[in-house]
Formats: structure tokens, C-alpha cells, sequence
């Protein structure tokens, strides 16, 4: 049990997908100017890569494993992600059009996310099991929806502030990216 | 041959991928720590987009409109398997360095990116230049970076001690936070220098996100409207 939740502790704030790991990077940027959008695309990237991180971890285990098929792996994984994700819209768009509201724009957007892509192939990596997988993929995700939700929150922030011309835009995130994942450094103490 | 020319240039300067266009943002970040990692991770990304620009631009005749982005993502994706496969084989040290991040060269909206924007509508002959400049603007993009964070955080230059031992090296350089400090003092340097002839806006939503290359409608514009 304890090995579980240090699992998910990892994921989220120890190797932060974001700040750690530098993955998902590009709508971490793009979207966090709206705190709004942001928490929405947290909770759809929880979501699939939860859902994806179970159905790699089976295809591997029962499909690409024993057939000695490792090689496949990334063709094999960024196709069931895609189709996954194409699933899951039709799914929330049939059965509830209040979370489709809410969800449905961002669904496409995280097919390309490389988060989804990566803790997919770190899971058969590190050679977790079933259970571990999938908390490992709900840790990343709270811990990517963590992250751009404080960015978000800074971002509303820098609007009104005076920064110097050549450091505004994309500079003065990457700059709040760095102290934010100065202070992320702090929690590698917990493992 | 001038279009060749052309293309090499605007992959270079003009529409630099990291600079001027910010894809590819996780792997720049990522693996710029030294600089031949920065250079590793820059010809591999090169290797992958001139091949995926030339078989997509050959094939664009024959690929149906409607499932043009899985038949792109199976070919860049074979691509990259081949290309992990190779580095594994010839060069270990840099495959052990870039680990990760070399399946991930799949989901680089830079690759994606030029299929779409490019490589589906022009000949295999600029296609191929397109790749290459676009691939070289990414490599010298990273090595750049790569070089600044080695100098700063290890004190050393493609592994050659450079700053006198006395000196003690910053390492927080060579840590995540110092990528993203250093690729925001790049960029703001850059943009002190044109200011004028660059927006300085951040890029939202699409321009700035993988998916935007690829899924047009689907991504974050649509969602502020």
C-alpha cells in the first residue's frame, strides 16, 4: 500500500510531468493564459491518461509482450491513444453532453500531448504492474493539472504588471515556469 | 533551385521552429542539459523529418483527405522506431542520454507540423529542403541552448573543460528550472534585437500547442470563442 502512494506521490510532485520532466510542455504554454481552460484541460488529461496508461499497460502485458513485439511499441501506443481519445469523445458526447461541454474541445488537443505518449512508454519501463500503471497515469495527470492551473494563476497575475518590452509574451512564462519548478525541486526531499 | 534555397532559409531564420514558431518545446527543454545531447537529439529529429517530408510528399496523391493524420502518424511513427533502433545500435552513449525522449520524436508537432503545413502540398524536391532546414534551425536551436546550460551549469563545452577549475559552475543550469530560465533569456534577447519586425505576443491556443498543427478546428481557438 505504501509503495502505492509513493507512486502517485512521485508522480505528481516529485517528477512533475511538467516541471520534471518537460513533457506537455507545448500546451502547458499555450492554453494557461485562461485559468478557466486550463483546469478544464487538466481534468480531460487526467482522464485519458488514467484511461490510456490502463489499456497500454494491458496491450503490452497480453499482446506486445508475448509475441516479442517490444519494438512496436511506440507505433502501437500512439495509435490506441488516438483512437482512444476518438472513443471516449464519442462516448461523453452520446451519454453526457454537460461533460462534453465541458471536456469535448480539449479531448482532440491531448491526442499529441506527449505527456500521454510518455507515461505510457516510462510505466513499461520502469516495469510496473496493472495497478501501478494506472496510479502512476492519475498521479502525472494531478500533477500536469497542478502545474497549469499555477501558471494560470500567475499568468492572471502578469497582466497588469509592467514587464519590460522584450520579455513579454512566451519570456516572462518561461521565466515563472523556472521558479515554479525551483520551487517543485523542494518536494524531491518526500521520496 | 531557388525555392530550395528559399526553404533552407525560412527553415533556419525566418520560421525558426524553436524561436520563432515555439514547437518542439519538450524535447528543447528536455535534453539541451549538454550540448551534444542538444546536437544528438537535433540530427535525429532532422533524420526523421526529411524522411517523413519526402515519403509524405511522394504519397500525397495516394493518401485519402480524411485519414490523412493516422496514415501521417504511422509513417512518422515507423520512422522513429527505425531511427531509435539505429541509435541504440551505433551510438549507446547518446541513446542512454536521450532515452525518453527519442520515441517521442513521434509526437513532436514540429514533424507533424510541416507534414501539414508543407510536405502534403509540395514536391518531393523542396519538401526534402524544407526538412532539412527546418531540421537544421531545430539543431542549431538546441545545440545553442545545450552549449549555454554545459558553459553555465558544468563548466565544460561538448565535454571539454572550459572554465578553470577555480570557478564553480552553477548547477542549477544543468537542472530543469535553468531550461527554462535560459530559453526565456534567448528569446528575450532575440526579441530585444527585432522587436519591431516580431510579434511579441504569446502564441495561444493553436500556434503554440502539438495538436494545433494537426487538428486545425479540434484545438484551443475554437474553445475561447
Amino acid at each position: 500500500m505504501k509503495e502505492l502512494i509513493l507512486i502517485i506521490v512521485t508522480a505528481a510532485l516529485i517528477n512533475n510531468v511538467v516541471l520534471n520532466q518537460f513533457l506537455g510542455i507545448c500546451s502547458f504554454l499555450g492554453v494557461s493564459s485562461k485559468m478557466k481552460a486550463s483546469a478544464s484541460l487538466g481534468v480531460a488529461v487526467i482522464f485519458v491518461i488514467t484511461l490510456a496508461s490502463a489499456v497500454a499497460s494491458l496491450l503490452y502485458d497480453f499482446v506486445l509482450k508475448p509475441f516479442n513485439l517490444d519494438y512496436l511499441k511506440t507505433i502501437v501506443f500512439i495509435l490506441v491513444i488516438a483512437a482512444l481519445v476518438q472513443i471516449v469523445e464519442m462516448f461523453i458526447k452520446k451519454t453526457s453532453p454537460g461533460l462534453y461541454q465541458a471536456l469535448g474541445i480539449y479531448l482532440p488537443l491531448i491526442t499529441t500531448n506527449c505527456a500521454v505518449l510518455g507515461v505510457a512508454l516510462t510505466n513499461v519501463q520502469n516495469e510496473y504492474t496493472f495497478i501501478e500503471s494506472v496510479l502512476a497515469g492519475f498521479g502525472t495527470g494531478v500533477g500536469y493539472t497542478i502545474a497549469i492551473v499555477l501558471l494560470a494563476g500567475i499568468r492572471g497575475r502578469l497582466d497588469e504588471e509592467a514587464i519590460p518590452k522584450p520579455f513579454r509574451g512566451a519570456p516572462i512564462v518561461f521565466l515563472c515556469a523556472a521558479l515554479m519548478s525551483i520551487a517543485f525541486m523542494g518536494f524531491s526531499g518526500l521520496s | 533551385m531557388n525555392a530550395c534555397k528559399e526553404r533552407l532559409y525560412n527553415g533556419i531564420v525566418k520560421e525558426n521552429p524553436t524561436f520563432v514558431l515555439m514547437l518542439g518545446m519538450c524535447p528543447t527543454l528536455a535534453v539541451s542539459t549538454a550540448a551534444i545531447n542538444g546536437l544528438g537529439m537535433g540530427f535525429s529529429t532532422l533524420a526523421v523529418l526529411v524522411l517523413s517530408n519526402l515519403i509524405i510528399s511522394l504519397l500525397r496523391k495516394v493518401i485519402p483527405d480524411e485519414v490523412r493524420l493516422p496514415a501521417y502518424i504511422v509513417i512518422v511513427a515507423s520512422l522513429v522506431t527505425v531511427t531509435e533502433l539505429l541509435i541504440k545500435a551505433y551510438l549507446p552513449s547518446i541513446y542512454s542520454a536521450l532515452g525518453l525522449y527519442i520515441p517521442l520524436i513521434v509526437v513532436n508537432c514540429i514533424i507533424l507540423g510541416r507534414a501539414e503545413a508543407y510536405a502534403n502540398k509540395a514536391h518531393p524536391l523542396p519538401a526534402v529542403f524544407d526538412g532539412i532546414g527546418m531540421g537544421l534551425g531545430f539543431t542549431i536551436a538546441l545545440t545553442a541552448l545545450g552549449m549555454i546550460r554545459e558553459l553555465v551549469g558544468a563548466g565544460t563545452l561538448f565535454g571539454i573543460q572550459i572554465l578553470p577549475k577555480s570557478v564553480e559552475p552553477i548547477g542549477i543550469f544543468v537542472k530543469a528550472p535553468g531550461a527554462f530560465l535560459v530559453l526565456g533569456f534567448m528569446i528575450a534577447v532575440l526579441n530585444f534585437f527585432n522587436v519591431k519586425n516580431r510579434s511579441s505576443e504569446m502564441v495561444t491556443g493553436c500556434d503554440g500547442c502539438c495538436a494545433a498543427c494537426a487538428k486545425g478546428p479540434a484545438c484551443g481557438k475554437e474553445a475561447e470563442k
